[in-house]
């Protein structure tokens, strides 16, 4: 996966054990065993549980969260991070439910995603020309975003809002009541990011500017515009993903996605790529993805609540990203 | 006029105008306070020192976490779970005060001083010993914190001992001066006056200004991080406290008070990337966000405008901070 990150900086003449060398160079490989594993605790936690329809459920939910996680990736890529995705996906899916009855289905998603479109490219704008720390930006932007969408909310009060049907089906529908329709959504957009940060110079940038800003600047990139444009792309991803939370849950509110936002962070550290930018790639980020729901679907299993949750994921991303941060580390 | 005095006076003329150099940015602030409460009376003639009484204790939650967050970012890191961290040591607070004496209350003040300082070092630690980004530890830890606060407390409740509350609530001498500013002052100039000028003062300056250097000359750089971030947890542990003897309960959600600590910071002068600024000039910071949003209300402004124009300072005020730093890169 991270054939094209496979920098300099895997050759040092550090001696290495096998597993660190296989988490360094092929971090899908245990990631995959990480997934195996989870499932086969499910299996012996409550053997009925696990079945080819709990599999769909499973992926179904995966779906969106990747959708997230992808923004995360794109935008870590360069030393950045989105954290405004959380907001922009919800504003999607509510402008979506609000607007739909009057609009029409296609006109209501159009609109919906120019709005996140002119969000990513106020933050791409920020990171990028005035230097603001990402951060600090998507979570700024964050507030513009819910703000707005409330003061939206007390206007469309009157006229209420439904999930479209459509919506629905593609969010939580299924073939032969078993392969997820959001695949449709979902296989051309990752193969979309797979082909972009292998195959284009554009991907080929994002690297550059993450693993060395001054020198990519130095062999011509124009990085505010590399930032513009991954912001808009962030933002219009995160608004489809609205799209299909909205869809999964029949539910259109202005802070659905919220409480993803982290998972989101966490799906993309977990799948080996690094916030500190030049390092990683999409599909570890859909097997971390796959990771956090099934583990998601243990605690719930083993009867924990939402507080130890968090609890878990916080402590996952840290152990993950310190163990990421060991093996690669140059010394 | 002897020949030798003139050089004096002169040195000392230039010892004024360093110090107005100096601190243009608090004394420009400063000004820009007293325009603010002038515009205050003007849309509101009814605001007066009793305005200013519930001004001083409002504050005091953000001022404790800017002064926290001011300290880690001058260390040349950041903290993201300050929001968290605070509710979590407030609901602690709140749960063992409750249905207890006054005298059991006094051990638990300092029993969660003791835990802040303790989780404070945890986030530094972690920071130091997994080497992975200040920003990312914190921000996993925020959900750590977090949903170990949701354990404490589920809801909202808890109680404060009544000294407490009548340590921060009401006037000493004249209306004009709210205890709770005179609390805030004493505890903040307690620690800070003999630390700012101490060896480990200026190893935590040396730190944020540069790394290496400060490394190459002596510091343990390891340790100084995370003293930084234990004096964070000491000042997110008033802050805690401060939020429970306010409000008499407590939330296990965590309050706005992380990016606006950021924001405080950045528009008391102190820089993101680290070894620059003070206290002063964020705790106008502070009260110059909270009169805006007191100005709010006032012109009968939409919660959620507020939470729209809330965001765009914080990226504005960002904005200009860096805007500053770049062209102070250039000069």
């Amino acid at each position: 996966m991270t054939g094209v990150a496979g920098t300099p900086e895997t050759q040092t003449g550090m001696r290495t054990t096998g597993l660190r060398a296989l988490l360094r160079d092929r971090p899908i490989i245990p990631l995959v065993g990480l997934l195996v594993l989870l499932v086969a605790a499910i299996a012996v936690a409550q053997p009925t549980s696990v079945t080819p329809s709990w599999a769909g459920v499973m992926i179904r939910q995966a779906i969106p969260l990747s959708l997230l996680a992808a923004c995360q990736t794109i935008t870590f890529l360069t030393g950045g991070i989105d954290l405004s995705v959380g907001a922009v996906a919800s504003m999607t899916g509510f402008l979506v439910a609000t607007l739909v009855g009057h609009q029409g289905l296609a006109a209501a998603i159009v609109i919906a995603m120019i709005a996140a479109a002119l969000a990513g490219a106020i933050t791409g704008i920020g990171v990028g020309v005035f230097k603001v720390h990402p951060l600090i930006m998507t979570l700024g932007m964050s507030l513009v975003v819910l703000g707005l969408a409330n003061v939206w909310q007390l206007i469309m009060v009157q006229t209420g809002a439904g999930v479209p049907s459509e919506l629905r089906w593609i969010g939580s529908g299924t073939f032969a009541g078993l392969v997820p329709s959001s695949l449709l959504v979902w296989l051309p957009l990752t193969a979309f990011l797979l082909f972009m940060l292998r195959r284009t110079g554009y991907g080929r940038l994002l690297y550059a500017i993450g693993d060395n800003p001054v020198a990519a600047r130095l062999s011509g990139a124009r990085s505010w515009q590399v930032l513009v444009v991954l912001y808009v792309i962030s933002a219009l991803l995160a608004g489809i993903a609205g799209f299909l939370f909205a869809g999964l849950t029949n539910v259109a509110n202005v802070n659905l996605v919220d409480s993803f936002v982290l998972p989101s962070v966490a799906a993309a550290v977990i799948g080996g790529t690094s916030i500190m930018g030049g390092r990683g790639g999409i599909s570890g980020t859909v097997v971390g993805a796959l990771i956090l729901t099934v583990l998601s679907s243990l605690l719930t299993v083993l009867g924990f609540p939402e507080a130890v949750r968090q609890v878990v994921f916080g402590a996952i991303i840290v152990a993950v990203a310190a163990a990421y941060t060991r093996v690669t580390a140059e010394s | 006029m002897t020949p030798a005095a003139a050089p004096v006076a002169a040195g000392r003329g230039l010892a004024v105008g360093a110090l107005l150099r100096r601190n243009t940015w608090s004394l420009g602030l400063l000004a820009f306070l007293f325009v603010l409460l002038a515009f205050t009376k003007l849309i509101n003639a009814r605001y007066d020192l009793t305005g200013i009484q519930n001004l001083g204790i409002s504050i005091l939650p953000l001022a404790f976490a800017t002064v926290a967050q001011a300290i880690v970012v001058i260390s040349g890191g950041i903290d993201l779970s300050l929001g968290a961290l605070m509710a979590l040591l407030s609901v602690i607070a709140a749960a063992m005060m409750k249905g207890q004496s006054e005298q059991f209350a006094v051990l638990v003040v300092v029993g969660v001083l003791l835990l802040g300082l303790v989780l404070g070092g945890v986030n530094g630690a972690l920071a130091v010993v997994t080497r992975v980004p200040d920003i990312v530890v914190t921000l996993a830890m925020s959900f750590v914190w977090g949903g170990f606060a949701l354990l404490v407390l589920v809801r909202p409740g808890g109680a404060s001992a009544v000294w407490l509350k009548d340590l921060l609530a009401g006037s000493l001498f004249t209306e004009a001066i709210p205890k709770a500013a005179v609390v805030l002052v004493i505890v903040v100039a307690a620690v800070w006056i003999p630390l700012a000028p101490s060896r480990l003062g200026l190893s935590i300056y040396a730190i944020g200004s540069n790394r290496l250097a400060a490394f190459r000359s002596g510091v343990a750089v390891g340790r100084t991080r995370i003293l930084a971030y234990v004096f964070a947890g000491l000042f997110a542990a008033l802050g805690g406290i401060s939020l429970t003897a306010t409000t008499g309960i407590a939330t296990p959600v965590p309050g706005p008070y992380t990016l606006n600590s950021v924001a405080a910071i950045v528009l008391g002068g102190v820089s993101l990337a680290g070894g620059r600024g003070g206290l002063v000039g964020p705790l106008i910071g502070v009260i110059i966000l909270q009169l805006i949003r007191t100005d709010m209300t006032f012109l009968n402004m939409n919660t959620n405008l507020a939470t729209v124009i809330q965001g765009v300072i914080l990226i504005g005020v960002v904005m200009i901070g860096s805007l500053l730093e770049l062209r102070r890169a250039r000069a």
